[in-house]
C-alpha cells in the first residue's frame, strides 16, 4: 500500500510541477515525472511477491498464480515510447520558442490573448 | 469487411509520402487524396452493409480471441463517426492541395495529416482501452505538430500550450486505465463493462470517472478545460483547423466519452449531471467570449467551444431525443464548422490577414467565399432550412421534455448570440465598408470546390430529418448509445472464456 501511495505522491509532484513552474524545460520535466509515476504504478500492478517470470515451457511448470502479470509490462514499454515521443516534440517546440522569444519564461511568452 | 484498412491505408499513405514524395510534392498530395478517397468510400460501404451483419462487425487483430487480443469493433455509432471523419478529411485534403502552396514542406503536411487520420480512425474502431490511448496519442502528436506547422511565434506558443495540456490529461487517462485494469484484470472495453456490471460499483470507479472526465473533457474542450482550443485551432493551417474543430474534438472527446461512459460504464447519473453542467457552461461562456473576438479564426475557435456544449448536453440528457440531437449536431457541426474554417482560410489566403478590423467589403471580390460563408452562418445560427436548425431544435425540445427547462432556454438564447457574432463576421469581413486589406490573390479552384461541396452538404444533410431515413439510419445509432448494455451483450459471444494454459 505504501508503495502505491508514494507512487500517487510522485504523480502529484508531477502535476504540481506542471501547474506552478514557469520555465518551459521544467514543465517538460514535470510532465515526464507524471509519466514515470504512471509507469511505476502499472509495473506495481503486475508485481506479486515471490512470483516468477511468466514463461510457459515444458518442464517449467509454474502455476499461473505464481507468475507476474506480463500485460502491464508490455503496456509500460509502449507508454515509455509514447512519452519519449512527446518529450522530444515538446523539447523541439521549446527550442523553437526560445529562438523566437529569447526566453524560456512562460510569463513572457504571451502573444496569444483574449 | 476488413476493419484494419481504416487504419493501415492512411498509415501506409503517411509512410509512402515520407519515403517517396519528398521531392515530388504533387505526388504527396495525390497519395493523400487517394488514401482519403479510398477510406471514404469504404466507410460508406461499411455503413450500408452493417445491418446485414447484425449491427456489429468484430475483428480480432491476432490469432487469439478477445480479451487476450486487441479487437476492432464496427457498430452503428462507429460507422457513423467514420463517415463524418473521413468526409471532412477528404474535403480538407482536397482544399489543402492548393492552400498549402503558401507553406513550405508540403509532403510533411500531408504525412502528418494522414497520421492524424490514422489515429482518429483507430480511436473510433478500437474496442480496447489501451489501444484507444495509443491511437489517441498518435492523432494528438500529429495535431501538435500541425498546429506548429507555420513555425511563427504564436503558432509555436499555441502548440506548446496544447501539447502541455494534452500530455497531462493523456497521462491522467493512462492512470485511469491502470486503475480499471487493476480492478478488472482486462483491457477489452466490453469485458471491463461486463466485470463492472457483475461486480457492483466499487468506490475506485469514481476516481476513474474523474480522471476520464478531465482527460476526455480536455480533448472535447469543455469549459474549464477549453483554454487551449482558441489558441491551437486558429494557429493551425486552415484545413487542419477544419479537421481539429470539425472532427478531432468530437472523435477524441465526445465519441470517447460516449463510448466509455454510455457503453462501458452504463451512463452513471453522476457523470451525466457533471457533463450537463460542463456542457451548459461551455455553451454560455464560449458563446459570449466569441462576441468580443476580432480575429476571424479565433472567433470560430470560441464558437466551437460553444457548439460542442450543445452536443454534450444532448448526450448528457440521456433521453433518446437528446441523444438524437447530440448525434445530429455532431454531424452538422462537423460540416458547417469545417466550412467556416475553410472560408476563413480562403480569406487569409486572399488578403493575408484575418483581423476583422482590417477586412471589409469582400463580398464583391470573393464571391464564392462570401456566399458559402453566408450558408455556414445561417446553418450554425440555426436558420431553417439549413441543417443547424434541426439539430438545435431537437436538442432544445429534448431539454424541455426532459424537464430541464432552464437549460433549454439557455440553449435557445445562446443560439441568438451565435447569430449575433456571425453577423459581426458578415458585416466586418464580407459586407460593410471596405477595409484596409486588399485582395492580393484569387482563391484557387480546389479551395472553391471544397467550400461549395461543404455548403451544399449544409443543405443536403438536412434530408436526414426525413422520417424514413431517420428511422432506418439514425435510430439504430441512438439505440446503440441508449441501450446501455447492448454493446456489451453484442461483444460477449466473441469473448474467449476458457482459461489460458
Amino acid at each position: 500500500m505504501i508503495l502505491y501511495l508514494m507512487c500517487f505522491f510522485l504523480f502529484l509532484v508531477g502535476v504540481y510541477g506542471a501547474i506552478t513552474k514557469r520555465d518551459l524545460i521544467k514543465i517538460i520535466l514535470a510532465i515526464g515525472i507524471m509519466g514515470y509515476s504512471v509507469n511505476l504504478f502499472l509495473v506495481l500492478l503486475a508485481y506479486r511477491t515471490g512470483a516468477l517470470v511468466p514463461i510457459l515451457k515444458k518442464g517449467l511448470d509454474i502455476p499461473a498464480s505464481m507468475m507476474v502479470d506480463p500485460l502491464p509490462q508490455a503496456i509500460v514499454l509502449t507508454s515509455i515510447v509514447i512519452e519519449l515521443g512527446i518529450t522530444a516534440l515538446m523539447a523541439a517546440l521549446a527550442i523553437r520558442i526560445y529562438q523566437k522569444y529569447d526566453t524560456f519564461d512562460i510569463t513572457k511568452i504571451r502573444r496569444l490573448q483574449g | 469487411m476488413i476493419l484494419s484498412q481504416f487504419i493501415f491505408v492512411p498509415l501506409l499513405a503517411a509512410f509512402l509520402i515520407v519515403l517517396f514524395a519528398r521531392k515530388k510534392e504533387n505526388f504527396a498530395a495525390a497519395i493523400a487524396l487517394a488514401a482519403c478517397a479510398w477510406i471514404l468510400i469504404v466507410s460508406f460501404i461499411a455503413f450500408f452493409k452493417l445491418p446485414s451483419h447484425g449491427g456489429m462487425i468484430l475483428n480480432n487483430t491476432s490469432g487469439w480471441k478477445i480479451p487476450y487480443t486487441i479487437c476492432l469493433i464496427l457498430d452503428n455509432l462507429s460507422s457513423f463517426m467514420l463517415i463524418v471523419v473521413n468526409l471532412v478529411a477528404f474535403l480538407s485534403a482536397f482544399y489543402a492541395i492548393q492552400y498549402i502552396n503558401h507553406f513550405t514542406g508540403k509532403w510533411n503536411f500531408f504525412a502528418l495529416f494522414m497520421l492524424m487520420l490514422t489515429g482518429m480512425n483507430g480511436v473510433i474502431l478500437t474496442g480496447d482501452f489501451f489501444n484507444l490511448y495509443v491511437f489517441m496519442e498518435i492523432s494528438l502528436f500529429s495535431a501538435y505538430a500541425l498546429v506548429a506547422f507555420g513555425t511563427e511565434s504564436e503558432e509555436l506558443e499555441a502548440a506548446f500550450k496544447y501539447a502541455t495540456m494534452g500530455a497531462i490529461t493523456s497521462t491522467m487517462i493512462l492512470f485511469g486505465i491502470g486503475i480499471l485494469y487493476s480492478y478488472t484484470s482486462t483491457l477489452t472495453m466490453a469485458d471491463v463493462g461486463l466485470q463492472l456490471r457483475s461486480g457492483g460499483t466499487p468506490k475506485m470507479i469514481f476516481l476513474v470517472y474523474g480522471l476520464f472526465i478531465a482527460g476526455f473533457g480536455l480533448k472535447t474542450a469543455l469549459v474549464p478545460f477549453h483554454a487551449w482550443l482558441p489558441d491551437a485551432h486558429p494557429s493551425a493551417p486552415a484545413p487542419i483547423s477544419a479537421m481539429l474543430s470539425g472532427v478531432l474534438i468530437k472523435t477524441l472527446g465526445v465519441y470517447a466519452l460516449v463510448r466509455i461512459f454510455f457503453n462501458v460504464f452504463g451512463a452513471p447519473t453522476v457523470v451525466l449531471q457533471i457533463l450537463m453542467l460542463l456542457g451548459t457552461l461551455s455553451i454560455v461562456i464560449g458563446g459570449f467570449l466569441s462576441i468580443v473576438q476580432w480575429d476571424f479564426k479565433r472567433l470560430l475557435g470560441f464558437s466551437s467551444v460553444s457548439q460542442i456544449g450543445y452536443v454534450v448536453i444532448g448526450f448528457a440528457l440521456g433521453t433518446p431525443l437528446g441523444i438524437l440531437g447530440g448525434i445530429l449536431h455532431l454531424f452538422y457541426h462537423a460540416i458547417f464548422k469545417s466550412l467556416l474554417f475553410l472560408d476563413s482560410g480562403a480569406v487569409e489566403y486572399a488578403t493575408d490577414t484575418r483581423d476583422l478590423r482590417q477586412l471589409g467589403g469582400l463580398s464583391k471580390e470573393l464571391k464564392v467565399t462570401s456566399a458559402t460563408n453566408m450558408v455556414g452562418t445561417l446553418s450554425i445560427s440555426g436558420i431553417p432550412p439549413f441543417n443547424g436548425f434541426f439539430s438545435k431544435l431537437i436538442i432544445i425540445i429534448a431539454c424541455i421534455s426532459a424537464g430541464r427547462i432552464v437549460i433549454g432556454i439557455i440553449a435557445a438564447l445562446v443560439s441568438i448570440v451565435t447569430l449575433a457574432y456571425f453577423l459581426k463576421v458578415q458585416k466586418h469581413a464580407f459586407y460593410g465598408k471596405k477595409g484596409s486589406a486588399k485582395v492580393l490573390e484569387k482563391v484557387p479552384f480546389a479551395m472553391k470546390t471544397a467550400m461549395i461541396i461543404l455548403a451544399a452538404l449544409c443543405l443536403i444533410s438536412s434530408a436526414i430529418m426525413i422520417p424514413s431515413i431517420r428511422k432506418n439510419y439514425l435510430n439504430p445509432i441512438v439505440e446503440t448509445v441508449m441501450g446501455r448494455t447492448s454493446y456489451i451483450d453484442k461483444v460477449e459471444p466473441y469473448l474467449d472464456n476458457g482459461s489460458v494454459k
